[in-house]
Parts: C-alpha cells; structure tokens; sequence
C-alpha cells in the first residue's frame, strides 16, 4: 500500500477516477456532489484529460456516449435530480452496450428536494429509472476507503461487461473526510474495445454503436443478449459483508453509511442480550440474494434500516422469501436514525 | 493567543479552519473575553460552524449563522449581523470562512472594515490534504486566498492530521514544511492544533503554542 491522505469523499471518487484511467468527465455542478467537479477540472489538465462542464445534465450524459463509443474511460457524476435528467442517455447507453461510470451522491426527493443525505434513489438506480429493460452494477461504499476502492473496480466491471456501473452514496459519504491509503499499483485490468468507433485505419469495416434496432425480431434477439449478460453479472459480480448473523435474534440489513449506525447498535443490543447480526449489500443490483437466503432460518425477523420510505426493503423481502417477516425503519427528508431508535426498533421484535 | 479583536481562519477546504474556529472561539470565551464566531461558509452546506451551535451558546459564544444554514437549501449567504460585530469593539470576533480562494472571495465584502479595523488573518494547513502537500502548493494557496480576498496571510496554523490515524510523525512531518513555507513567506507559525489525544506530547517537539482540538463537528455514527 501507498501514501496515506486525509480525503473528502467526493475527492476521493475523482482522484481514484483517474487512479483508474478515466481521462473524460463530463458534468454538471449540483450540491453534495460538486467537488468531484472541483478536483477534476483541477486535476484533469495536468494528465492531458479533458474535463468538460457541460451545459446540463443532458449533454453531459450524451457527452459521456460519446466518448465511451471512442472506447475511453469515461464518468459522469451528479446528484439525484441532477440523476433524474440523465435517465434518457443512461438507458441509450446501456442498450449500446457502453461502458461507463456514473456517480449519484444522493440527496433526499422527491423534487428538488434537499441537499442532506438520503438513498431514496435505490429503485432509481437498482429497477431502471430509465425507461426499457436494461440494469446497470451499483455499488453503495460505506467508508472512504472502500469508495476509492470501488470506484477503481467499477471502471473494470464497466469495462469487463460492457455496463453501466454507478457508485451510490449518501451526501454524507461524499462531504465526510477519513483516511485514505492509495496503493502503489492499481489494478487496471485492460479489455480490448474491438467494437469502439476509433477509426477503421482503411484496415476493417466501420464499428456502429447504436441503441436503435429497427426490426422486432433484431430488436428482441439484443434485448435476449443484454439479459443473457445480466445474468452473468448476477452471477460474478454480487459483494456483500455480513457481520455476526449466526444465531442472530434480529438481522437488520442496511447499505452504505447506514451500516455504520447499525455496527454501533450491535454491542448496544448486547448489552441488553440481543444478538443483532448485519447485512450489508455492497452491490445493490446484482443484490446479495443467496447471503439472505443463507441467513433466512436464523433470526426471528429481519430488519431493513434505510434512509427513504422503504426500498431495499422489497428486495430483502424477495431474498428471505416469507421465510421470516421482514421488518422496515426510515428517516426521510435529511433525518438520519440514530442509535437509540433503531434499537428501539429491534426491542419492538424480540419483544412481539 | 489571540493578537487582534479579528481572527479570521482561511485554507484549503477540508484543512480543520471549522473545528479550529470553535474550539479558538471556546477558548476566548472561557478566557473570560466576550466572543462572537461568525459562519462564513459559502460554499459548503455540510459540516459547519452552525453544527456546534449547542456547545458555543453554553459557553456564551455569539453565533452568527447565514440564514438558510442547516436547512435544505443551498443558497450562499452572509448574515447582516456581520457588519454590527465588526463595529462592536467590545467583541473579539472569529470567521470561519469557506475553503480556498472561492469561500475566501467572501472577505472581499468586509476588506476595508477588516483594514480599518484590524486582523489576523490565519492560514489552516494540513500537509495530509493532496492540494496542500507540498510547499509550492502551500504557497500558490496563500497566494490565491490573498488575491481574492485583498487581505494578509498574517499567521500560520498547523493542522496535519489524518483523523483518527493520526501519528506525532505525520505532524512534525508537517511542521517541517510549514516551517519552509513559513521561512519562505516570513509568516510566522502561530500554532499546532489536533485532537488532544493525537497529539499529546506535542509541546516539547515544537517552537510555537499547541491548541488541543476538542471534536464538536460530528459524524452520525461518532
């Protein structure tokens, strides 16, 4: 491992943006989000990127097409209405089969919302806020150091897969400082890009990247190959951590900093002769369905702990499969649950 | 410590200027001086002086906050009341002003009260931030934050840290680039800050006073 600095989050996704390779981004300035747009348009020119702040959140996305059509690293980010605007472009490159990153430092909605943390954009990101069959990897870090890390893995995951892999966290995840330690060597795994438009060289027909297919039976036989490759993501690429879930009375499942709280609950429950086990889905979609499958005869219930009106929750609700009632507590609007509460929550189950 | 009636705190964002402006504004408070800290954050919503509204109204420090902070909107903003407590001589005051040059063009604003009255004005360093680690870009900082706000670097802070994996290497590695870019600038280093138990012991290693940091800007899982 390499030198170790004090970093904000949204620093951190730029720095290992181009750690990775990524020489192209494109974007929009919106709040939490903005200083991976500050970073870059310092940092880009002095590697020979281009940083580009596009007139909207639009054309950035498009801009995002195109470059990723020339077979480059590319990433976006923004923040979620900033995410709503970019839903078009989002679906046309997925049906393109393009590779691209996408970060989304989510603020709580609906509308215009506000500016604290939320993750009220999971059935955004993990259903297809776009419109067509398409999914893309999400990834939801929940430390400094796992963001630069994963942020380093999504360019490759991209890159394997031909996707779209977003990075989603909590405002909070984007404006908090922690250490870092950046390794030495990153692990850029490189891909050929046979199918990118870089110019035939007079040497091979023309590459044609496109997301319009105009005969049904062509049309159906692409959307057979975009779900055949789901399928394989689903099968390679899930990450999940579970903590203490054997013989847990109580599992709660929480993504990104929500776990966090959910890791100080534990020994709190302890305390009290409650064993709380966790899960904690690192990949939204695939999601971790055998981790609950795996758990689903141990605890009494299940808990789904989330920053919005119960999202994840349908998805832990499909994992345990009625094996065992699954639970739900959310804050909204900016709130963030503290310890105290959700200990109350799981009290509340063990008590029923 | 405190030089002049007006401390104000610039640096890069992220460099401590927050926690450093509470926790110097706490200390003048217990020291019995009647203090005001003025939020004059512009450009981050998150994490500010505001957040610690609890702990300086019980130790009678005077806050003044932009009227959108900690709500959901994003509207930069500065209090009015910032020109009654430069007036008010009776005050000392301390501005925890916003990161680099764009947070510090807010001080623009108040250049010729700030010259008619007097300043310090500190430069918070942390040499463990990647767009403060080395003396040149130390340097350009100063100078970009000078140029904007028509103000003086007149005292530097050394805030090295890595939070909670802070060692006393990381900061005299710190201090040892401070002191070049200090010799460099003629700007004296007027303290080391970091949270008491990182850096205890600090005091028999280095020249300058020691500000021992309590946390007051907190995470929700701290």
């Amino acid at each position: 491992m390499g030198e170790k600095f004090l970093m904000k989050g949204n620093e951190v996704i730029a720095e290992a943006a181009l750690r990775a390779g990524c020489r192209f981004y494109f974007g929009y300035p919106i709040t939490p989000q903005t200083e991976i747009a500050h970073y870059l348009a310092k940092k880009m020119p002095e590697v020979g990127g281009t940083f580009l702040q596009a007139e909207s959140e639009t054309a950035a996305i498009n801009m995002v097409y195109g470059a990723a059509s020339a077979g480059v690293r590319v990433m976006t980010s923004s923040s979620s209405p900033g995410i709503s605007l970019k839903q078009e472009g989002i679906s046309f490159i997925a049906c393109a089969e393009l590779p691209a990153v996408i970060v989304n430092i989510v603020r709580c909605g609906p509308g215009l919302g506000g500016i604290l943390p939320a993750q009220c954009d999971y059935f955004q990101a993990v259903k297809g806020g776009g419109h067509g069959d398409y999914k893309m990897v999400v990834l939801a870090p929940y430390s400094i150091q796992e963001l630069y890390e994963l942020t380093v893995d999504a360019f490759n995951i991209s890159d394997k897969y031909r996707t779209i892999t977003m990075i989603m966290g909590e405002g909070i995840l984007g404006q908090m400082m922690e250490t870092v330690e950046f390794k030495d060597v990153e692990n850029n795994i490189h891909i050929e890009k046979p199918w990118a438009t870089t110019g035939t060289g007079m040497k091979r027909e023309k590459n044609i990247i496109t997301s319009i297919y105009i005969k049904p039976e062509v049309l159906e036989e692409h959307n057979r190959k975009l779900q055949a490759k789901y399928k394989e993501i689903e099968k390679n690429e899930i990450r999940v951590e579970s903590y203490n879930c054997e013989d847990a009375d109580v599992i709660v499942a929480a993504f990104g900093t929500v776990a966090r709280i959910i890791s100080n609950v534990i020994p709190m429950a302890q305390k009290e002769g409650i064993k709380v086990g966790l899960i904690r889905p690192i990949s939204l979609w695939p999601f971790p369905v055998k981790e609950f499958e795996k758990y689903a005869h141990v605890p009494k219930a299940f808990l789904t702990v989330e920053l919005n009106a119960g999202q994840m929750l349908e998805d832990v609700r499909l994992a345990v499969n009625g094996k065992k009632p699954v639970h739900f507590h959310g804050r909204m609007g900016g709130m963030i649950p503290d310890e105290a509460e959700i200990l109350e929550e799981i009290k509340k189950i063990t008590r029923s | 410590m405190s030089r002049k009636r007006i401390s104000i705190f610039t640096g890069h964002f992220g460099s401590g200027k927050t926690e450093i402006s509470i926790n110097f504004a706490l200390n003048l408070s217990r020291s019995g001086f009647k203090t005001a800290i003025v939020d004059f954050d512009i450009i981050n919503p998150y994490f500010r002086a505001t957040d610690a509204k609890k702990i300086l109204s019980d130790n009678s420090v005077y806050l003044i906050s932009p009227i959108y902070a900690n709500t959901n909107v994003d509207v930069p903003a500065l209090s009015p009341e910032t020109n009654a407590l430069i007036e008010k001589k009776e005050y000392n005051a301390v501005f925890d002003v916003g990161g680099d040059d764009l947070g510090a063009k807010a001080l623009a604003r108040y250049n010729e009260e700030l010259l008619r009255e007097g300043y310090e004005m500190y430069f918070v360093i942390n040499t463990k931030r990647p767009m403060t680690d080395s003396i040149p870009k130390i340097r350009g900082m100063i100078r970009e934050i000078e140029n904007v706000s028509g103000l003086k670097v007149t005292r530097l802070v050394n805030n090295t840290n890595l939070l909670v994996n802070t060692t006393i290497d990381d900061v005299m590695n710190g201090h040892m680039l401070i002191k070049e870019v200090s010799d460099k600038e003629k700007i004296p280093i007027e303290f080391v800050s970091g949270f008491c138990k990182y850096i205890s012991g600090i005091e028999k290693l280095v020249e300058c006073e020691v500000l021992c940091l309590e946390k007051n800007i907190k995470l929700p899982w701290d």
